[in-house]
């Protein structure tokens, strides 16, 4: 048997078992509504290619749902060499090696202006990342002695977040997007982007800021498209940003530095 | 109640006596001036509704229309009620149209014409606060028709942005269990420096709070509440630039719960500090007139902060908000003081450290109807793992007598609740509630142990930092990032252009019947509430 061929494992290797829960809009009250529901659970479990069903959860929510909880074992199989993954362009660094790379690399702290923008109230993200307290047990920016934060907050104008971006010289713009109805999210985003692109002249020689995004809906492969340089999903931790921003900002540093620092 | 925590009274009143003088000069500036929502939400109180084709109210309008010409200086109902009276209009609307098209020449009347003008404000805002008065009573016509739900009260979130869509899913949700129903605003709603009308069927993430949507919900779970023999509260949001308005609303409109920070919209939404405490004073003065619960946003802290390190600025912050509560003329029985259950389940001994939390925040508030909020920071998208953690949420909250449950969504972060992450979480609590709704009868926790120990640490550090706060000026304090960790200068953030200094001969004839009639009012039970229903009568 080939290794890239492989199938999910419940409690022997290539029993194919998955648990799957969703809810139909069917009643469960008397006994053929309920033979009815069952039936209709297993339906859908076969059509997404569970064969044997087992049923082993239902529950009629109010009058007219039914919640199901289903094992079945799947016939599909998965060939790992047909799997994409979007190669991490740049090294993870710990906290010590990300200063060490700004100090050796652009010899002067790293500035990052941060800002949820838009309508978009939620700072949960942008804080996650930028306060000293971090996400995920790793600290945020705020906590990286050669990386000034400037935390703009919540629901901040693009024109504004373009204008303290100068302001402060900063070396990357950094915002979440948190509220994605109607995708706002990538217009907001694109409405970033094309702001910057315009004020581009103004920053001066090195151009306008490197533009980062982030939030639980964005496609990281969608930054061409948006026009930024850096798009992280969900479950990012401060640690890949900081890395990320002393991989593009701070040029690479010798060998015996970058060795020295991991001593 | 009993105290399980031992806690020394004379720090209690210690950190009381500081928040008072932390607040006072607050007081003192909200007193001396107004702001644009706190003028527009007279002349709603007064019955002005609609809109403009554009869409911009005619409270708006009006009031624009005034600061224009004579200023704010005196407030909106001496000029307005003059040119209503002079001007020969039929009613406010159309004075706001012809003011809108620059047609009013309004003026700050003197002699007969002020007090003219001053008794025509009088009556018709003695009308509006009347139309209050007969939804409170109401409510509790509607309690003692239906019932009072049992403790803690299982508070339940609507978000779809269309009130069609709301109202059914909010009927669902009160029949499968929920006692109270919170319709989330659209996120941009706060720096919108006017009140949306009528019904509304989009919004981002959030629907908006209208006088028109609050009417129909309310009017929704009446239904639902005869049909369960059991009253269904509603909540909405009475925050961000159009507080004092969205208050009035609520109070016209017989909502009973709303969310009402004296801080939160300055840390969370950037809006401008003093624009934020004056229309807050004035919103709770509505709020407390109209038995409305408030509902502090304390757990907002422990989503930015660490939820260890930051607990005492719950405290501080909840302390706060009773002093400004209390000034403004709220009972303990409508202080529905906010806190969290956020700790970081990888840290040793999290479920004794919350368990502290919660019980420190019991005692120090005994007769406020507390309002707990579930885990939503630690979630992680491991859904099994999360609906642990709801149910160790629920534990607490049983066991240290939390009188409102927000019910925790074990796809919390992940997207809007499903119908069936609603109907588990539903099932978690009522399984707790259940099985454990009596423990906290018997929960002492060991006199000197790690959670009596733990309590008074917080409580210490408390101290501390109102004491810190009264060195610097509670302005200074929240430009200094003292709580949720942003800074937010008192000349900063948004809405500032809208505080107006009282002149002399300020009138507003909302605030003088608040002012004077809800000593009289609050003689009653605020609203029946846990904890204070047997002393109601």
């Amino acid at each position: 048997m080939t290794g890239d061929i492989i199938r999910p494992y419940g409690d022997t290797t290539g029993d194919g078992r998955i648990q799957v829960s969703f809810t139909l809009p069917v009643p469960f009250g008397t006994t053929t509504e309920r033979a009815r529901a069952e039936g209709a659970a297993m339906q859908l479990a076969v059509k997404m290619g569970l064969q044997p069903v087992m049923v082993v959860h239902a529950k009629g929510m109010g009058p007219d749902y039914t919640f199901f909880i289903v094992y079945g074992r799947v016939s599909h199989l998965v060939d790992l060499s047909e799997v994409t993954v979007t190669e991490r362009e740049f090294p993870l660094l710990s906290s010590a090696e990300v200063n060490l790379r700004i100090r050796a690399g652009l010899g002067r702290k790293l500035v990052v202006v941060g800002a949820c923008i838009g309508t978009d109230a939620h700072t949960v993200g942008i804080d996650a990342i930028l306060n000293v307290k971090g996400h995920s047990g790793e600290k945020g920016l705020e906590y990286y002695r050669e990386i000034r934060v400037v935390n703009l907050g919540s629901q901040v104008a693009v024109p504004d977040l373009v204008a303290r971006a100068n302001a402060e010289g900063a070396d990357a713009v950094l915002v979440s997007q948190v509220v994605t109805q109607r995708d706002a999210h990538i217009s907001n985003a694109r409405e970033m982007a094309a702001a910057f692109e315009a004020a581009a002249p103004d920053f001066g020689a090195e151009g306008r800021p490197l533009l980062v995004v982030g939030g639980p809906r964005f496609d990281p492969a969608m930054a061409a498209e948006l026009g930024v340089d850096k798009i992280f999903g969900k479950g990012t931790t401060p640690g890949e940003v900081a890395s990320y921003l002393a991989y593009a900002l701070a040029p690479e540093v010798p060998e015996e530095v970058q060795a020295g620092a991991s001593a | 109640m009993q105290t399980r925590l031992n806690l020394d009274p004379s720090v209690v009143r210690e950190a009381r006596t500081l928040a008072a003088k932390a607040g006072q000069p607050i007081v003192e500036m909200a007193r001396t001036h107004t702001t644009v929502s706190v003028e527009r939400a007279v002349l709603r109180l007064a019955g002005l509704q609609g809109a403009d084709p554009d869409g911009m109210p005619w409270v708006n309008r009006l009031t624009d229309a005034i600061r224009d010409t004579t200023g704010l200086e005196h407030g909106v109902a001496l000029p307005a009620w003059d040119a209503l009276l002079t001007g020969g209009f039929d009613d406010l609307a159309s004075l706001a149209e012809a003011a809108a098209q620059g047609k009013v020449a309004f003026r700050i009347p003197a002699g007969s014409d002020a007090a003219a003008a001053r008794a025509a404000a009088s009556a018709a805002l003695a009308k509006g606060i009347g139309k209050i008065d007969a939804n409170r009573v109401q409510r509790q016509r509607m309690i003692e028709q239906t019932s009072e739900p049992r403790k803690p009260w299982i508070y339940l979130i609507v978000a779809t942005g269309d009130i069609y869509e709301d109202i059914p899913q909010a009927q669902a949700a009160a029949r499968e269990g929920a006692d109270i129903i919170a319709v989330i605003r659209s996120t941009g709603q706060s720096l919108l420096d006017y009140v949306p009308e009528g019904a509304t069927r989009e919004g981002f993430a959030g629907t908006y709070a209208t006088q028109e949507n609050f009417r129909l919900m309310r009017a929704a779970l009446d239904e639902t509440s005869r049909e369960l023999g059991r009253y269904v509260r509603l909540t909405n949001y009475a925050s961000g630039l159009c507080m004092p308005e969205i208050a009035s609303l609520a109070g016209l409109e017989r909502l009973d719960m709303m969310l009402n920070d004296c801080m939160y919209g300055i840390i969370f939404r950037d809006i401008n500090p003093r624009r934020t405490f004056i229309d807050q004073r004035f919103s709770r003065q509505i709020h407390a007139r109209a038995g409305i619960i408030i509902n502090t946003g304390e757990d907002n802290y422990l989503t930015t902060a660490d939820a260890v390190d930051a607990a005492h600025t719950v405290v501080v912050s909840q302390l706060m908000n009773e002093f400004f509560g209390k000034e403004a003329g709220l009972a303990d029985s409508q202080l529905g003081l906010g806190h969290a259950f956020e700790i970081n389940p990888a840290v040793p001994d999290s479920f004794l450290l919350e368990l502290a939390h919660a019980q420190l925040v019991r005692e120090l508030f005994p007769d406020a109807p507390l309002k707990y909020m579930p885990p939503t920071k630690h979630m992680t998208g491991n859904v099994f793992a999360g609906y642990l953690l709801d149910a160790f949420f629920n534990l607490c909250g049983v066991m240290t007598d939390q009188s409102i449950l927000l019910i925790g969504m074990m796809t919390e972060g992940i997207h809007t609740p499903f119908l069936s992450d609603r109907d588990l979480a539903l099932e978690n609590v009522r399984y707790v509630r259940d099985a454990a709704g009596r423990l906290g009868d018997s929960f002492v926790p060991a006199p000197g142990g790690f959670i009596e120990q733990r309590a008074k640490h917080v409580l210490a550090e408390s101290i501390g930092l109102l004491q810190r706060i009264n060195d610097d000026g509670l302005l200074n304090a929240i430009a200094d990032g003292t709580f949720g960790i942003t800074k937010r200068p008192a000349d900063g953030g948004r809405g500032l252009e809208g505080v107006i200094s009282r002149a002399d001969g300020y009138f507003n004839p909302a605030s003088e019947i608040l002012e004077t009639g809800n000593e009289a009012v609050r003689g009653d039970s605020a609203q029946a509430v846990p904890g204070s229903l047997e002393g109601a009568a």
